[in-house]
Parts: C-alpha cells; structure tokens; sequence
C-alpha cells in the first residue's frame, strides 16, 4: 500500500506528460519573476517557433540558495524534465563540473558570444567552453545624496574621510554597504580585490591567488568599519537594510543596484530629490573599478530529452525584443551591448551610462566548481567587518584553498 | 500478549518446549508473517538510507567533483572531529540548547501537568488550549518568532531598546531559541507527565496527608517515585527531539551567528556544500550521539523504574 502511494507520487512528480506529436514542452526553471516579462516572452518564443515547442515556466524559490538546492537535488537524481535552466552566475563551473549541463555546441556559441557583454560570457564560460547563454546582468553603483555631497567621491579614501567630515557637522553621514555574513559581502570583498588588481582564485579555480591586492582590499574594509562612516549594524546589512536606511535619510552614500532607484521614487519623494549616481569609487588611484557583475545565465539541462529545441528557445528568450522587455518590464539589465544603445532602454534606466561603464570592466566571482564553499569562506572569515585587518589574510587564504579542494568543513 | 500468554505455562511447568510446538510454531509463523510488511517497509525506508549513510561516510564524495570520487577510510570523520570552529561549536550550542530547554520544559511542564489534572472546571477546554503551541506548524511559528524579533516588523525587539536586533547576537539568539522551543514543546510535555500523574493513587496522597506530609513532601516524596517512569519516558523523548533541533534555528538564524547545531551544519555540508562523504559522516555521529543518549537514559531508567526492581 505505501510502496504503491510512493511509486505513484514519484511517477507524478517525475513525468512530464510528453506526447508523441505536437510541440514538446520545454521546462523553464527559472526565479520568480513578478512583472510578467518572462510570461510574455516565453508565450511569444513558443508562438513563433511554430509549433516545435511550448515554454513552460516552472517557478524556483526567492533566494538564490533555494533555486540551486531545488535543480541540484533533481539534477542528481538525473532528472529529464529540467530542459531550461536559470543559473545564477557563479554557477556554471558547479553545474558543467557535475555534468548537469549541456554544452553550447560550437557554432551556436559563436552566435551567443556576439554582442554579448565580456564578463558575462566569462561567467558562462568553464574550461574554455560555453556552458551556458547570459540571460539578464546586474551590477552596483555609487548613490549619494547630491544636497550633502556636491562632488561624488571617485576613490575610497575620498569618500570615507567625506563621511567623516558630514559627520563632524552633525550630518546624514553614513556609508551604506552590505557587511552581513552573506553572499553580498563576498560581493563587496570581490570588487575591492579587482579593483586593487587582483584576483581570489586563479582562472582555472585551482589556486588561491590572494596578494597584495588582498591586503589593500582588507585595508579598505577595516578602515571603513572602524570609522564614523560606517553604520554600527554594518555587520548585519544586506541590499535592502542598505536601501532602508538610505531612505530614513541616515545615509550620505549607498553601494548598491539600480531597484534603490525606482524604489526611493516610490517611498521617500524628499530624499529621492537629493538622490544621484555615479560610477563605483577606486581602491587604488587612477586605477580603474572592476565591480562584481551578477545577472542569470540559462543552461541547457544534461538529462533533458529535447536539447535541441532548448537551444533554439534560449535564444529567443535572450533577443534583442526580449531583453529589452525584460529591461523595461522588470528591470533587469541586458546582456546585449547593441541594446544600451536602443532609445527605449535608455528611458527606462536613466543611469544607462553608469551601469553600462561598470558593466565594460566589470569582475567575475572565483570561477571553481566549489564557489559556494569559497563565498562561505569568505563572509565566514571577514564577520564582522570590525575585526578585518590584513592579518586575516593568512587564515582567509587557507581556508579558500582547503574550500576549492572540498576539503574540510565549510561554516 | 497471546505468545506471552501461550510461553508462560511452558516454563512455569517446566515440560519440554516440545509440547506446545505444533500450535507454537503456527503462531510464530502467522505473527512473523503479519510482522513482515511492517519489516520489508521500514528496512526499504530507515535501515536501506542508515546503511547506505555509513557506506558514504567512507567516501570522498563531492557531487561538485564527481571524478574523484574515492574510498577515504576514516578520513570524513577526523575532518569532522578535528574541527573545533565548526563542529565542536556547533555541538556545543546543540548540548546548550538541549539541556536548558529540556530542564525549562520539565519544570513548566510538570506545573501545567498539574494544573490540567487539577483541574475541576472545563477540563476539556483546558487541556485543548495548553494543546495549542504543540498543534501549530514547528516552521509557522518560528516564522512568527522571528518576525516579532526583528526590529521594525516585531513587537518583541522593541522591548529591549529601539535599535536592537537580538538574533543577530549570539548570546541573545540561543535564548531565543530556547524560548521558541520551550513554547512549543512544553505542552508535548504536560501531556506525557499528566498520563504520569494519572497513575498516582488518590489514596497514597491522602495516607500521606494524614500522616502529615507538606504539599511539598507529597510532591517531592510521593508523586514523583511514582511518576518517575513517565518522567523519564518523557525526558527520553525530548532530549532526543531537542538534540535534533533544526527548522526553529533555521528559521530564525539560519544558524549565522555561531548559532548553528549539529543537524543545521550538516544540512550546510550536504545541500549546500553537496558534499556528500563529510554530511554522511556528520549524520552517522548525530546518530551515534542520539543512540548514546537513549541507551543512557535506557540504562538509567532501568535502574530507576520501580517496576522493574521486580525482574532483578
């Protein structure tokens, strides 16, 4: 009796109800998208591939830590109904390692590469091959307050001792970036080591490649956290405490994604008056910021029994048409370059410019199979920002190494 | 009850088993035979994945790196043993939590235990809303803990001052915990102890009384030596339950904060790391510390259970 209610839960969980003719359905996993964007264009593709195919949306949970626990735990069971798969972008390595994905084949990759911002390509990239197609991007700017800040700071240093002197006067002062113990610190820790010149792990995500760059990025964050810049919750800020304080009118400066924007319009008319962008702040002077880029690549699942047509549909979902959809729908900013140029995509976001400038020379998260262990690592090591000094630099580097080898535990 | 019925005369006679074989045998068949769907179930859904744990255990299994899949000996378990920031920690705060729920949840559930049983009006409503906290979804109510203490959306993190985030601190966090869990398991509590305190004779209490016991004496000397198998039956369960703990801290930390137990490290080195050697290894010691406590308060309660001195 429970054998049998077991094998028929599992035959309903499993079977993706295929007939011999007709289109076959395509599943997309893909993070909740509330605009409706991706609806709109998953209809449209399926529309227009006559019927060789029919999108169907399967909706994975909010935080990025349960999407990747939902696909890996079906895609260890060599699931055949994951065709489409929305990868965050530190993923690829993990999935193409495990074998969970699918290849581009060569000259479709071209295809996909062309137009495509660098970074992005990078990040679907794993050992020399295209694993997976950029989807939507996304990056960090500098928001201050213009009725405080006249000129925006262009390096660190800068903006920290501005802090200090609003502070001084009694002012809004604060810097707002995110210090929890989360993948967003890791996030902070990746763009100070770009920018200073440096890398966490080595291209081929075989060794720690920690240095001197590492020692200024620790400088940076002891030098803010133990200053009157910071905010005393650093330690517990993520993107929308961040966002939150900024629009209590506590904050001078804030380091985060373009959603602040529309979202002070909305809740905070006075503050949103005063609110402008500009480019991230330099570690190190005269050298260009190289901001941590984060967006969704889609993959091809490696058990999924109509990778041809998956292919054909990825690409529809990331054409021009679409991507701008996405852009002005649901606020996600292309992969495209030919669309920054395209007038309608330049109303919707008013800070094309900056984003498309951080998006040129944007960094890469560490690329290994293990990235989940190394970003643990990481925010495990730094918490709290207070306690970074460039005497971590030792345990932080053994700890990355022993993750990339999945030795140990991770925290 | 019927094979025991059916033995007892076989020895208390002392004829050979022989005897009673025929009908013996047929009862033995038809008892194993009704046990055995019961059996091919349970070996299918706990000793197949317990077994299999332990052969994992024993494997460099990362389904990150699935080539290098390799058998270790012991080495997932020195990994695990060695590590005195994680695993130690995190037992350490499994042990914290466990020992001051359960004493916190004994106390208070042996009040309400007698509250219930005292009761003369509305027993029924009574005991249905000590019932409530049990009755409510484990991961709801955290969700409701976890709302009421974090400051701007709860009423709870106020109390302490304006700006506090009370499960953002360590040492604020357990107790939090521990509060959450004591909320909801003290009346799983009362109702293991009130089945205890039915079992004390009206009468003893009032021989005792007019022997002129304090309620306390009554309490302390009468009560409890009575009850004590209850109480340890029930003490039993929740050690085991609390030493599990996972989806209030998971609910409510996430386990940052050197808040973790044992159970949410592991969840963290299978599901999140997918590394399946070292988690099996962590799940196999979480099930060999969980044996240790049963088999200690088994060998306790045999000692203890007054029932029991009989068979010595």
């Amino acid at each position: 009796m429970a054998l049998a209610a077991l094998a028929l839960a599992t035959a309903a969980g499993c079977g993706s109800g295929q007939s011999s003719s007709g289109p076959v359905t395509l599943n997309w996993y893909i993070f909740p998208e509330f605009s409706g964007a991706f609806v709109k264009s998953a209809a449209a593709c399926s529309q227009g591939s006559n019927g060789a195919y029919e999108i169907k949306i399967q909706t994975l949970p909010n935080a990025a830590d349960g999407q990747r626990q939902q696909m890996v735990r079906r895609l260890a069971a060599d699931d055949s109904s994951l065709d489409i798969l929305g990868l965050d972008v530190t993923w690829t390595p993990e999935f193409a390692e495990a074998g969970w994905i699918t290849p581009w084949p060569d000259d479709v990759a071209k295809r996909v590469e062309n137009d495509t911002l660098r970074s992005m390509v990078d990040t679907a990239t794993w050992k020399g091959r295209l694993y997976s197609a950029p989807f939507n991007t996304n990056t960090q700017l500098l928001w201050y307050r213009k009725d405080l800040v006249p000129n925006p700071p262009t390096t660190w240093k800068q903006m920290i001792s501005m802090a200090e002197d609003l502070a001084k006067q009694g002012k809004p002062h604060y810097i707002e970036i995110q210090g929890a113990q989360y993948e967003g610190y890791t996030v902070w820790f990746n763009t100070l080591v770009s920018s200073a010149g440096g890398q966490i792990v080595s291209d081929d995500g075989q060794r720690v490649t920690l240095d001197q760059s590492a020692v200024q990025a620790l400088d940076t964050i002891h030098e803010l956290a133990n200053s009157t810049a910071a905010d005393p919750s650093i330690g517990n800020q993520m993107e929308d405490q961040t966002r939150l304080q900024f629009e209590a009118g506590r904050a001078a400066f804030e380091l985060n994604y373009p959603y602040v924007y529309p979202s002070a319009k909305a809740d905070v008319p006075d503050i949103f008056k005063n609110m402008a962008w500009t480019v991230y702040p330099t570690v190190k002077e005269g050298v260009p910021t190289h901001v941590t880029i984060g967006g969704i690549d889609l993959a091809v699942g490696a058990f999924s029994k109509h990778k041809q047509q998956a292919f054909d549909a990825i690409q529809c979902l990331r054409s021009p048409q679409n991507e701008i959809q996405n852009a002005v729908l649901g606020g996600l900013p292309p992969v495209l370059e030919s669309v920054y140029s395209d007038p309608k995509f330049q109303k919707a976001y008013p800070m094309w410019k900056a984003i498309f400038t951080t998006l040129k020379q944007a960094s890469v998260r560490p690329k290994t199979p293990a990235y989940q262990s190394v970003s643990l690592q990481i925010s495990y090591t730094l918490s709290p920002p207070s306690s970074v000094s460039a005497k971590k630099l030792g345990t932080l580097r053994s700890r990355i190494e022993d993750a990339i080898n999945s030795k140990g535990l991770v925290p | 009850m019927r094979l025991g019925a059916v033995a007892d005369p076989a020895i208390g006679t002392g004829r050979p088993r022989r005897a009673l074989t025929e009908r013996n045998r047929a009862e033995r068949r038809l008892a194993w035979m009704l046990c055995a769907p019961a059996v091919a179930v349970m070996a299918l859904v706990a000793i197949y994945p317990i077994v299999y744990a332990i052969y994992l255990s024993f494997q460099r299994y990362d389904l990150r790196f699935p080539g290098d899949k390799s058998w270790i000996g012991i080495d997932n378990y020195t990994t695990i043993l060695s590590s005195t920031d994680l695993w130690w920690q995190a037992f350490g705060v499994t042990v914290l939590i466990t020992v001051v729920s359960v004493a916190i949840e004994l106390a208070l559930g042996m009040a309400v235990a007698i509250v219930m049983h005292r009761a003369i009006f509305g027993r029924g409503v009574i005991r249905t809303s000590v019932l409530v906290p049990y009755g409510i979804v484990t991961v709801a109510a955290a969700f409701s803990w976890q709302y009421a203490w974090t400051p701007g959306t709860g009423y709870l993190a106020g109390l302490l001052s304006s700006t506090a985030a009370p499960l953002t601190h360590q040492w604020q966090a357990i107790p939090i915990i521990i509060l959450a869990e004591v909320w909801k398991t003290t009346p799983f509590m009362a109702l293991l102890l009130l089945a205890g305190l039915s079992l004390v004779p009206e009468e003893l209490l009032r021989a005792a009384k007019v022997d002129g016991a304090t309620a306390w004496q009554r309490f302390w000397r009468v009560m409890v030596p009575v009850m004590k198998p209850a109480i340890l039956v029930a003490l039993l369960f929740r050690t085991l339950d609390a030493f599990r703990i996972f989806d209030n801290i998971y609910i409510l930390t996430q386990g940052s904060q050197n808040t973790r137990s044992v159970s949410i490290l592991d969840y963290d080195q299978l599901f999140t790391a997918l590394n399946l050697g070292v988690g099996s290894a962590m799940s196999v010691l979480i099930f060999l510390a969980t044996a240790l406590i049963a088999f200690g308060y088994i060998k306790g309660f045999g000692a203890a259970a007054p029932g029991q001195e009989v068979n010595r």
